[in-house]
């Protein structure tokens, strides 16, 4: 029981592992509809996109939701203008903006000349989080979290069939763009503890864990939120006593928990699952609802 | 009594930009009609219910119809793998009477709860949508368009890939619909089912005819909505060779 308190008597771990859980509650939401959205792969394009605002919002002194933003404004410009050149596709146009600008940033938070602690953007520092990064995550978390209970019937509406959604009064745009703002914001709360790098881990990986055994979205929502918690209080202990980079650790073992939840989820879907049960007693509780045949003469 | 009309379109046109895929369409729709909307596919079906729900925008004509419709979709178009049940595709239904924001209340959940009943799925209610059948799945969005409430139903071939029980009770629930004084434009590819109801519009890119369906599906009319695809069956009855259902 010490092995398992002790960590959390230092202020630096206490401070992580809030850092932690605002992410991972808000991560864990967000993912969930990252997932049925198909948007994985444009979340790890938006956080790589954004990061030389990140970086020029650190230079400057400015808070990183600005430079976040600012990240986003520019990418989405760059990806619109080099759309225009006739020879560049599409699909190859939002490549070589992202990894352009993912090479700007690592560029500046790496050279020589920037101060030291810029490169936690890009790996994060968990231990180094300071009272007021929690309580910024804090906000941003609170903040997300209401507009993602907010936005729950529109997103729940689009993301089932876009092409009727506006029959129903949504606007799938508007819905779309919301959507990638909150992303943008997780992102922007996870670069401090996870870094630029791993935080999609935390975005993607509990919801992705989630979705193998329950299939209603607030359930979903409730064991991905369960799941990070989990893997952030895991990561840390695994950082503490192995001495390993805490972002790192926290990104692993979501990971592992996948791989582990999905191995889970084979075996026992080969000895007739979760949903595989409950489908029989569906059917069980049909077969004692309907009358029994009467068995006169036999 | 023309006050009383819930649909008027007049001399609509409209497309995807280049040439217009459908073009004077001029009908009516008057409390407790359901008029089938016949018509090959790629022949506009879905294009004019796209213009009414206002997903598209008309290149010509008017329409004088409610701020809103109750819309079935084709039950191909829905995700199997979404994580909703039979009630919470119901409860879509509720979107647009309560503002966005807020969660649904237990008004509308009774609503919802209600229209799944009168589709014969209160026992379903919490299924997953994708592991009902393909009538039952149907049915739900049938349901969803009930808690919409409006007066004027779009049906877009409601009765395709549709068993025989969900076919009937859904059926049976236009019929209900129309005696409530609601109007109801389907889009169909069942002819016999057409004869039945009040009035039928024939789209093949333009309007071919709008009418009561025992003067208007005459042999030249259905030649010219259908081209080559019309058959005489024995018994001289005819018959529409079958069409794969997909978007118009």
């Amino acid at each position: 029981m010490h092995a398992l308190v002790h960590p959390f008597g230092e202020t630096f771990m206490q401070l992580a592992l809030l850092e932690l859980v605002f992410l991972g509650v808000v991560g864990a939401v967000v993912g969930c509809w990252i997932l049925y959205y198909e948007l994985a792969y444009s979340a790890e394009s938006l956080a790589h996109a954004l990061f030389p605002g990140l970086v020029g919002a650190a230079l400057l002194g400015l808070p990183l939701l600005v430079g976040g933003a600012a990240g986003v404004a520019g990418a989405a410009a760059a990806v619109a203008i080099v759309r225009r050149v006739p020879t560049i596709g599409a699909d190859t146009s939002v490549a070589v903006v992202i990894t352009s600008l993912f090479g700007l940033g690592v560029l500046l938070a790496l050279s020589s000349a920037t101060p030291p602690g810029l490169d936690a953007l890009l790996f994060g520092d968990l231990l180094g989080v300071t009272r007021n990064d929690v309580v910024a995550s804090g906000l941003l978390a609170a903040v997300v979290g209401v507009l993602l209970l907010a936005l729950y019937r529109p997103l729940l509406l689009v993301g089932f069939d876009r092409t009727t959604a506006r029959a129903f009064g949504a606007r799938p745009l508007l819905v779309d763009l919301a959507l990638l703002g909150l992303i943008a914001v997780a992102i922007v709360i996870g670069v401090r503890a996870l870094g630029n790098l791993l935080v999609l881990a935390l975005l993607v990986g509990p919801a992705a864990t989630a979705r193998l055994f329950v299939q209603r979205m607030p359930r979903m929502m409730a064991m991905a939120v369960s799941v990070a918690i989990a893997v952030s209080f895991a990561g840390l202990y695994l950082s503490y006593y192995a001495n390993v980079a805490a972002g790192a650790a926290v990104a692993a073992i979501t990971v592992g928990v996948y791989l582990l939840a999905m191995a889970v989820r084979a075996t026992t879907a080969a000895v007739g699952g979760p949903s595989g049960r409950a489908h029989l007693h569906r059917h069980r509780r049909r077969l004692r609802r309907r009358p029994r045949p009467s068995h006169e003469g036999a | 009594m023309r006050d009383l009309t819930l649909l008027i379109v007049d001399d609509l046109s409209a497309g995807y930009g280049g040439p217009p895929v459908i073009r004077d369409v001029t009908f009516a729709l008057e409390p407790g009609e359901r008029v089938a909307v016949l018509g090959p596919n790629g022949g506009g079906k879905s294009t004019l219910f796209r213009v009414l729900l206002g997903e598209l925008t008309a290149s010509a004509g008017t329409i004088a119809g409610p701020p809103r419709f109750a819309y079935v979709p084709q039950t191909e178009r829905s995700r199997l793998d979404y994580p909703v049940t039979a009630l919470d595709v119901a409860l879509m239904g509720t979107l647009a009477s309560r503002r966005w924001w807020l969660p649904v209340g237990r008004h509308e959940r009774h609503r919802a709860l209600a229209a799944l009943d009168r589709v014969g799925l209160h026992e379903q209610a919490d299924a997953m949508f994708g592991e009902l059948s393909g009538g039952q799945r149907q049915r739900v969005l049938a349901a969803r368009a009930l808690v919409q409430d409006a007066p004027v139903f779009l049906l877009d071939e409601p009765f395709s890939g549709v068993d025989v029980t969900s076919a009937e009770l859904l059926s049976s629930l236009l019929d209900e619909l129309a005696a409530e004084g609601r109007g109801l434009l389907i889009a169909t590819h069942d002819l016999d089912q057409a004869t039945r109801w009040d009035a039928v519009l024939c789209l093949n890119g333009r309007a071919i005819a709008f009418g009561p369906p025992q003067e208007t599906l005459t042999l030249d009319v259905l030649e010219q909505t259908y081209g080559g695809a019309i058959v005489t069956l024995p018994g001289r009855a005819l018959g529409i060779l079958p069409a794969h259902h997909h978007d118009d």
